[in-house]
């Protein structure tokens, strides 16, 4: 019976793709951290599928399908503040500031 | 077996995460990630979801992954640059945060899966251990998922290539210079 340890090991990439989130300033890593989490989900839901039956799997792929969306957007929106700013840096990226 | 596999690929997938975080040039850390995602599509193998980790391997590691590696070469951000990663005051604060994070998760992960408290909590609903390998064996591995996929969650599938039509055009009309 894995369900335990694969709930330990979600808990734990998640935790590393928060803390990467935390002390990267690079949006592309950022992004990537990002993924990572979405991951650290789906291994949940797999876990939960063995006990639940098949619906846990279901769900995985919706959250593929999303994290194929949302990286294709995001990437987009990088790529255009790139070309406005010359720029992947956080710091540098801070017109929303008050 | 069983065990001893999930452990190894446990392992490889946390410290190919935590190199993935903490490497400087982006390439490094997109190849890490790559290197996470099969070891977690390994251990969808051995949590009786096949199908799932090809999926993993075609998708995240294969075209999510490209994609990546395709922006990373076009703002020519490949090269080991001084390192994005913040000074010691914010590394020491998000340490602290990922640390209080990783211990609620395995509080909630104690009281979920702990010793009956799985079996307290959700008495009415899990099947026996291993019924969904069963269920695969008698319906196939595809079958099983396209049975729920097809009926009960056939309407979200459907919204699902909404989203992805609406996210293709807005990646175009982001990414290009002029409409």
């Amino acid at each position: 019976m894995l369900l335990g340890p694969a709930l330990g090991l979600s808990a734990i990439l998640f935790t590393i793709g928060v803390a990467g989130v935390m002390i990267r300033r690079n949006a592309i890593v950022i992004f990537m951290c990002v993924e990572l989490m979405l991951n650290a989900v789906n291994l949940t839901f797999v876990a939960f599928a063995q006990q639940f039956g098949p619906e846990g799997q279901v769900i995985v792929f919706f959250v593929m399908a999303v994290a194929a969306a949302e990286a294709a957007v995001g990437l987009a929106i990088i790529l255009a503040i790139f070309r406005h700013r010359e720029t992947v840096d956080l710091r540098d990226i801070n017109m929303l500031r008050g | 077996m069983r065990e001893v596999l999930f452990w190894g690929f446990a392992g490889m997938a946390i410290i190919s995460a935590f190199l993935c975080v903490t490497r400087r040039s982006a390439v490094s850390s997109a190849l890490w990630l790559v290197s996470t995602l099969f070891d977690l599509a390994a251990i969808y193998v051995l949590l009786d979801a096949q199908f799932i980790a090809a999926m993993q391997v075609l998708v995240y590691a294969g075209a999510i992954m490209v994609l990546f590696l395709f922006v990373i070469m076009l703002l020519n951000l490949g090269r080991e640059g001084p390192g994005d990663l913040k000074g010691w005051g914010g590394r020491i604060v998000a340490t602290a945060l990922a640390v209080g994070l990783v211990v609620e998760l395995w509080a909630l992960k104690a009281a979920l899966a702990g010793e009956g408290g799985f079996q307290a909590v959700t008495a009415a609903y899990p099947l026996p251990e291993g019924t969904v390998a069963g269920m695969a064996e008698a319906q196939g591995v595809v079958g099983l998922i396209a049975d729920t996929l097809f009926r009960q969650y056939l309407v979200p599938f459907e919204i699902t290539s909404v989203l992805l039509m609406a996210a293709v055009v807005g990646a175009v009309v982001l990414a290009k210079r002029k409409l």
